[in-house]
C-alpha cells in the first residue's frame, strides 16, 4: 500500500476552488481515492453535490477525464465508457490503460440509481463504483433517502407532534451489492484512511466490478461543526453503526473490530439531526436503535466468522485478523 | 419510382439516379432485419440496447451477428432503455461510433437522456420502430412515440419502405457525424407495418458501406490521455442559453449535410434521397402530405386518384427535424387545398404535429392554399384505400369552397 509520504507526492486530480461546503466528506474521500490510483482514470459522477460543486461551466475542478450525464444512471454511463474502451483496446486503436470510477451519493445509489447499478454489476463491467453515503439528499436540501438512519431529522421526515423523525431503518446497500457476487465490495470510512486506501487499491486491481460504500458526514445535513467531519465518521465506526468490512469473491471479512465499542447514542448525540431523540419520551427509540445496530453487527460478525472458518478449513489463509488495522 | 410514366421528383438536386453499385445483392428482408443488416455493415464500436416490441427483432438479429463474430461491436445488453441511452452517451463521449434501437415506451423511458445526448453533441444513431405510446397499452404502429421527441434536439428521418429504412440508417451515420452537425439521429420505421414486412432490399456490398461512412470521427474523447475532458458540467443562466443556441445552429448545418449525404449516397447506391419525395405535384390542384408507410400506400393509389379525374399529388416528407419548411412552400403553395395526415394526436393543439408544421409553413409564406388535417391510424388502426380516396374527394370539395378545413378523423368510431 502507498504510504502517506508517497500519497503526498502524487498530483491532486481534484483541485481546490470547487464549491463543496467546508467540512464536506465527499471531497476528502474523492481526493483519497484519486491519489490511491496509479492508473489514468475516467471518472463519472451522478448528479449531486459532488457534480454541481466541482463543475460549473466554464470551470472544472477535475484534472482527470470526467463525465456526468444524469442522476440515476452513473453506472450505465460508465458502462458505456468502459465498453468503448474495451472496444478500442481490443481493436488496437488505444494503447493506454485506464481505470473507471463512478461516484454517486446515497440518493443516486440506494434509491434512484439502484437499477442502473445492479445492471452494471450483473454485466460485469470493469469499474469501481463509489457511493459517498451522506445519508440524505443533501444537494436538494436534506431530504430523506433509504440511507437515512432511523430517527434522523430531514426536511421530508421532520420530527413533530406525531413524528420522531425517520420511521424506517436504513437499507443495507453493501449487502445488496454483495448479493451480486461481484469480485469486490467493501464498506469504508474517511476516518480510517489506511483501510480506505488499501481497499481502493484492491478494488482497482480486481477483474470486473468493484463497489465501495463510504460514510460521508455532511455538516449541513447532520448538524455538526465543519471541523468534526472525520471525528463523526470515526464515531460511526467505533459505535459499530458503520462497520468496516469487505466481501472478496463472496468471502466476508471484518476489517476492524472496535476494542471498546461506544454506545450508538454517543454517535447520535454529536449530531443535531438526532437532537429530538434526546428529549423525554424517546428513550425506547434510542434502545431500539441500539438493538438494531447490535443485531446487524452480530449478523456481520457471524457471517465473517463462518467465512473465516471455511477458509481456514480449506486452504489455511488469514482471515479477518490479517486485514484488521 | 413513377407510375405509368408520370412525373415524380425529389428533394435532391440530382435528378437522374446513377446505376446501382456493383455487387449489390437483392435480399428479401423485413424492416427489422434491414436495420440489423445496416448495423452489421456499419459495424459500430458500441451498441447498447434493450428489447421492446416491435423493435425486438432488430436486437435479436444483431445479437446473432455478435455471436457469430460478424461484427466487432461491444454489445452492452443493458437493463433498461434509460441505461441504453446512458451507455450510448458514455460510449460516444469515449470516442466510439454508437448505435441503438427502440420503440414507444422504450423511447419514452429514454426521454431524459435524449435531450442530454443531443446537448452533448453525441452522433448516436437510433432506429425507432414506431409504436403507440401507452396508455392504454398497445403494441401497434402510430407516431406518438417519435413525435413526442421532436423537440429533443435529434435529427428525425422517417422511412416508408424496408429499403428506405436500410438506406436511412446508413446515411444517418454520416449525417450525424458531419462537421458542425454532430447530432444524434433517429431513423423511424412503422412498427409491424414496416418492421415485420418482407420486401426486396438492394443491399450494398459491405465494403461500399464502409467506404461511404468512413472511419469514426470523434472530436473529443474521454480516452484522450493528453487532454482530460469534463463532459456535462453544470451550466447555468450565464451559458446554457448560448449552448442551446448552438444546437439550433447545428440543426441548420444539418440541412446541408442531409442534402450532401443524400446526393453522395445516390452516387453509391443509385438511390436518391432528399428532404421529401414529390409525386404528381407539378400540375396538382390538391395534395396530401404524409410520413412513413402511409406515404407509400398513397403513392400506390395516385394512379387511381388521377383516373377519378382528381388532379391529386403527394408530398412524402422524409425529414421531420430539421423540417423542410422551404420545400413545403415551394412544392405546395400552388395547390388549392392540402390535406396533412397525422398518425398521432397533439391533445389540445390545433391539429397533429405534421399539420402544424405544414400549416405554419404555408401560412407564413402567405400561400392561399387551404390546409386541412386528418388524424388516422392510432394504435395501429388500418388506413384503407377508401379513407385515402375520401381525403382526395374532400380536398376537391374544399378546393371549390364546399368543405371547410379543420381536423377530422379517419377510421374512428364516433
Amino acid at each position: 500500500m502507498a504510504n502517506l509520504k508517497e500519497l503526498a507526492t502524487r498530483e491532486e486530480l481534484l483541485t481546490g476552488g470547487h464549491r463543496l461546503c467546508a467540512g464536506c466528506a465527499a471531497s476528502i474521500i474523492v481526493r483519497q481515492i484519486l491519489l490511491s490510483s496509479k492508473y489514468p482514470l475516467v471518472v463519472s459522477s451522478a448528479t449531486g453535490c459532488l457534480e454541481v460543486a466541482t463543475t460549473i461551466y466554464p470551470y472544472t475542478a477535475w484534472k482527470t477525464a470526467w463525465i456526468h450525464s444524469a442522476f440515476e444512471n452513473v453506472a450505465a454511463t460508465i458502462s458505456g465508457v468502459e465498453a468503448a474502451y474495451t472496444y478500442q483496446r481490443r481493436t488496437g486503436t488505444l494503447d493506454q490503460e485506464f481505470r473507471f470510477i463512478a461516484f454517486a451519493g446515497d440518493g443516486g445509489t440506494y434509491d434512484i440509481g439502484i437499477q442502473a447499478l445492479s445492471g452494471a454489476l450483473e454485466r460485469g463491467h470493469q469499474f469501481l463504483y463509489v457511493c459517498y453515503d451522506n445519508q440524505a439528499y443533501m444537494n436538494t436540501g436534506i431530504q430523506r433517502s433509504s440511507a437515512t438512519p432511523a430517527g434522523a431529522w430531514t426536511t421530508t421526515c421532520p420530527p413533530g407532534k406525531q413524528s420522531r423523525g425517520k420511521r424506517q431503518y436504513r437499507k443495507n446497500l453493501t449487502e445488496v451489492v454483495a448479493a451480486h457476487r461481484i469480485p469486490y465490495a467493501a464498506q469504508a470510512s474517511p476516518s480510517h484512511w489506511k483501510d480506505l486506501v488499501t481497499k481502493i487499491e484492491k478494488a482497482l486491481e480486481v477483474e470486473g466490478p468493484a463497489f465501495m460504500n463510504i460514510i460521508a458526514p455532511c455538516p449541513r445535513g447532520w448538524r455538526h461543526e465543519t471541523d468534526e467531519t472525520i471525528e463523526i465518521a470515526r464515531l460511526a465506526v467505533e459505535s459499530r453503526f458503520w462497520p468496516l468490512f469487505e466481501v472478496e469473491e463472496g468471502r466476508w471479512r471484518l476489517n476492524y473490530r472496535p476494542r471498546r465499542p461506544i454506545p450508538v447514542v454517543d454517535w447520535l448525540r454529536r449530531q443535531g439531526r438526532f437532537k429530538h431523540l434526546f428529549t423525554e419520551g424517546c428513550e425506547s427509540m434510542l434502545d431500539e436503535i441500539q438493538a438494531r445496530v447490535d443485531r446487524e453487527w452480530e449478523d456481520l460478525v457471524s457471517r465473517c466468522a463462518a467465512d473465516k472458518e471455511r477458509a481456514a478449513g480449506g486452504e489455511s489463509r488469514t482471515g479477518e485478523g490479517g486485514a484488521e488495522q | 419510382m413513377s407510375h405509368r410514366g408520370r412525373r415524380t421528383g425529389s428533394g435532391a438536386r440530382v435528378l437522374r439516379a446513377p446505376a446501382p453499385a456493383k455487387g449489390t445483392i437483392v435480399k428479401a428482408l423485413r424492416g427489422a432485419d434491414a436495420v440489423a443488416e445496416a448495423m452489421r455493415q456499419v459495424n459500430p464500436g458500441v451498441v447498447a440496447a434493450y428489447p421492446i416490441t416491435p423493435q425486438t427483432d432488430v436486437v435479436e438479429r444483431f445479437s446473432e451477428f455478435v455471436a457469430d463474430g460478424e461484427v466487432g461491436t461491444e454489445f452492452v445488453t443493458v437493463e433498461s432503455e434509460h441505461s441504453a441511452m446512458s451507455a450510448c452517451i458514455g460510449a460516444a463521449a469515449a470516442g466510439c461510433r454508437v448505435m441503438t434501437a427502440t420503440s414507444a415506451n422504450g423511447l419514452a423511458l429514454m426521454w431524459e437522456m435524449l435531450y442530454i445526448a443531443a446537448s452533448y453533441r453525441a452522433p448516436i444513431v437510433m432506429a425507432v420502430a414506431n409504436r403507440a405510446l401507452s396508455g392504454p397499452i398497445n403494441i401497434h404502429c402510430d407516431h406518438s412515440d417519435s413525435m413526442g421527441a421532436r423537440d429533443s434536439g435529434w435529427i428525425q428521418i422517417y422511412s416508408s419502405t424496408v429499403e428506405e429504412v436500410y438506406d436511412n440508417v446508413i446515411q444517418a451515420v454520416r449525417i450525424g457525424e458531419s462537421k458542425d452537425v454532430r447530432l444524434p439521429v433517429m431513423v423511424m420505421f412503422d412498427g409491424f407495418i414496416i418492421s415485420h414486412l418482407l420486401e426486396r432490399v438492394r443491399v450494398l456490398p459491405d465494403k461500399k458501406v464502409q467506404s461511404f461512412i468512413g472511419p469514426p470521427r470523434p472530436v473529443y474523447s474521454l480516452l484522450d490521455i493528453d487532454h482530460p475532458l469534463t463532459y456535462g458540467p453544470l451550466d447555468l443562466f450565464d451559458y446554457y442559453f448560448e449552448h442551446k443556441r448552438q444546437q439550433v445552429d447545428a440543426m441548420e448545418y444539418a440541412e446541408k449535410a442531409i442534402t450532401d449525404v443524400g446526393k453522395e449516397y445516390g452516387q453509391v447506391s443509385g438511390r436518391l434521397y432528399g428532404y421529401y419525395e414529390a409525386h404528381e405535384l407539378d400540375d396538382a390542384e390538391v395534395a396530401v402530405v404524409a410520413l412513413g408507410s402511409t406515404a407509400s400506400t398513397i403513392k400506390g393509389l395516385i394512379p387511381e386518384i388521377r383516373d377519378e379525374r382528381i388532379k391529386g399529388g403527394l408530398l412524402k416528407v422524409r425529414l421531420f427535424r430539421p423540417f423542410p419548411t422551404r420545400d413545403v412552400v415551394r412544392r405546395l403553395s400552388a395547390t388549392k387545398a392540402v390535406a396533412v395526415l397525422d398518425r398521432s394526436a397533439s391533445f389540445g393543439a390545433d391539429g397533429g404535429p405534421l399539420y402544424l408544421e405544414v400549416s405554419n409553413a404555408l401560412g407564413r409564406a402567405g400561400a392561399k392554399t387551404k390546409v386541412t388535417n386528418y388524424i388516422y391510424g392510432l394504435g395501429g388502426r388500418d388506413i384503407s384505400h377508401e379513407h385515402i380516396m375520401r381525403v382526395y374527394q374532400d380536398l376537391t370539395r374544399m378546393a371549390r369552397g364546399r368543405l371547410k378545413p379543420g381536423t377530422r378523423y379517419l377510421g374512428v368510431r364516433e
